[in-house]
């Protein structure tokens, strides 16, 4: 019970005094995990709207395959992105290993199938729904995609919140990709795993708190923002 | 102009089970057709191929113009409205938007149309949130909107009071008279007689008998179509 007070009140001095580290890891896990987000949503969602709308020989095995991508280890996505960032891989020469954009892509590829399959299941309702009108009106297919998404929004940001708190919370393969390094690869969740490994578990309570924060000051965010669009609540 | 359709032979099976045809017949004209016939009669399917959303299985139906400047000039109303989770104004405009008119030509149509079917007050509300009525009137303006040569309704006033008919059959009457042509399936023999000028008798996926509305309510040719009019169960 004593740590978890002690947890608390480092948690209460690194916010109050901005700890310079804090700051920094913070930011960083925003920016690894936002920018995952983005590049995953503009993935995941016309590719899962797609899959709502489109009748194709293998969409059975292909919905089987998303969803079952949604549990994607992602212990073993670090191993397989290290392996192919690493300089005797394919990608060796880019020289991304250790950088923050090998943690975006391994997080893209841990997130993008999550977001993929909710967004598919939610567009499969509303597609039955408008199926007749938009076929009647003769829409393209980029049209279809385009009306789905947009009337489908809400939900589709349910679906980015999902990825979100995933690629936030994530540790296993963003520690082996990023390798933890102070100052440049360190995030909030590899810190914590940092800390308790050296025993100092007042910090890294202090840093699992301010994790949970963010990733509620984020979903409140989201949901204000969507919350006082003009036209209204569906 | 106005735009022909032929139908030669044309059938729709499904599972094995004929719903459809064959069916041969030419549509032409500006009138306000009804199609009547009982339940499973095949109207809507028969509403469908015609709109080119259901497949044939065998025959072919050819429009007068090419196929794509056909399906273009065409608009279909269903029997219960599909109505975008948007607002009104913004239903309105959707088919416009894909059509790519500029934002100023849209809002004008759109306030012209929302005049036209009663709802210039209701523009931002959410279309989903509208009476059976309402929902039925902005179906018949978004399928107006764009002008087209060729409407189809698929019993548009079923589950509607009275008012709601009376002013979607002025709707359509007007929108008749200003050329477009109209094909709709109807339940109400009452609402038939007001709109029809011919009548086209479905029974069993077949057309039964075809003609000039007044002749058809006065002197039926067919057993099955008397027995109909008369308010006889026919199956």
């Amino acid at each position: 019970m004593n740590d978890i007070w002690s947890g608390i009140e480092a948690a209460f001095w690194l916010v109050i005094t901005l700890d310079a580290d804090l700051v920094d890891i913070t930011l960083r896990s925003l920016q690894v995990s936002l920018t995952a987000l983005i590049i995953a949503s503009a993935i995941a969602l016309p590719f899962g709207t797609w899959l709502a709308i489109r009748r194709f020989r293998f969409r059975r095995a292909v919905i089987a395959t998303l969803n079952a991508l949604m549990g994607l280890p992602p212990v073993v996505v670090g191993l397989i992105v290290y392996l192919l960032l690493s300089r005797s891989g394919p990608f060796g020469v880019l020289g991304l290993l250790f950088t923050p954009t090998a943690m975006i892509i391994a997080q893209v590829i841990i997130i993008t199938p999550l977001i993929a399959s909710i967004t598919h299941q939610a567009m499969r309702e509303l597609w039955a729904e408008y199926h007749d009108l938009l076929i009647s009106l003769n829409t393209s297919k980029s049209q279809r995609i385009a009306t789905l998404i947009w009337d489908g929004r809400r939900t589709l940001l349910t679906a980015a919140l999902a990825g979100f708190g995933r690629a936030i919370g994530e540790v296993g393969a963003i520690m082996i990709v990023g390798g933890n390094i102070d100052n440049a690869t360190r995030v909030l969740t590899t810190a914590i795993a940092l800390e308790t490994g050296k025993g100092d578990f007042a910090l890294a309570l202090g840093l699992g708190f301010v994790l949970i924060a963010l990733a509620l000051l984020v979903n409140f965010a989201i949901h204000a923002l969507s919350r006082t669009e003009r036209e209204g609540r569906w | 102009m106005s735009m022909a359709v032929s139908l030669h032979d044309v059938a729709v099976r499904r599972r094995g089970k004929s719903i459809l045809g064959p069916i041969t017949t030419d549509m032409a004209g500006t009138g306000f057709t009804i199609i009547l016939g009982p339940n499973g009669s095949g109207k809507t399917t028969f509403l469908k191929v015609l709109h080119g959303v259901e497949r044939i299985s065998d025959g072919a139906l050819e429009w007068s113009i090419p196929e794509t400047e056909a399906r273009q000039a065409q608009a279909y109303v269903f029997q219960s409205p599909i109505m975008l989770r948007r607002s009104v104004a913004a239903n309105l405009a959707y088919p416009l938007q894909l059509e790519k008119l500029g934002k100023p030509a849209i809002a004008k149509r759109v306030s012209e149309w929302a005049q036209r079917i009663g709802l210039s007050d209701a523009l931002d509300r959410p279309a989903t949130r509208l009476s059976g009525g309402e929902k039925q009137k902005l179906a018949i303006g978004r399928a107006l909107i764009r002008q087209p040569k060729v409407l189809f309704l698929d019993e548009p006033c079923a589950n509607l009071d009275g008012r709601a008919t009376r002013e979607i059959e002025a709707l359509l009457l007007d929108a008749n008279q200003r050329g477009t042509r109209i094909i709709m399936s109807t339940h109400n023999l009452g609402q038939a007689k007001r709109l029809a000028t011919d009548v086209l008798f479905l029974l069993n996926g077949r057309i039964h008998e075809r003609g000039d509305a007044d002749v058809f309510f006065a002197k039926p040719s067919g057993e099955e179509s008397a027995a109909f009019l008369k308010g006889d169960i026919v199956e």
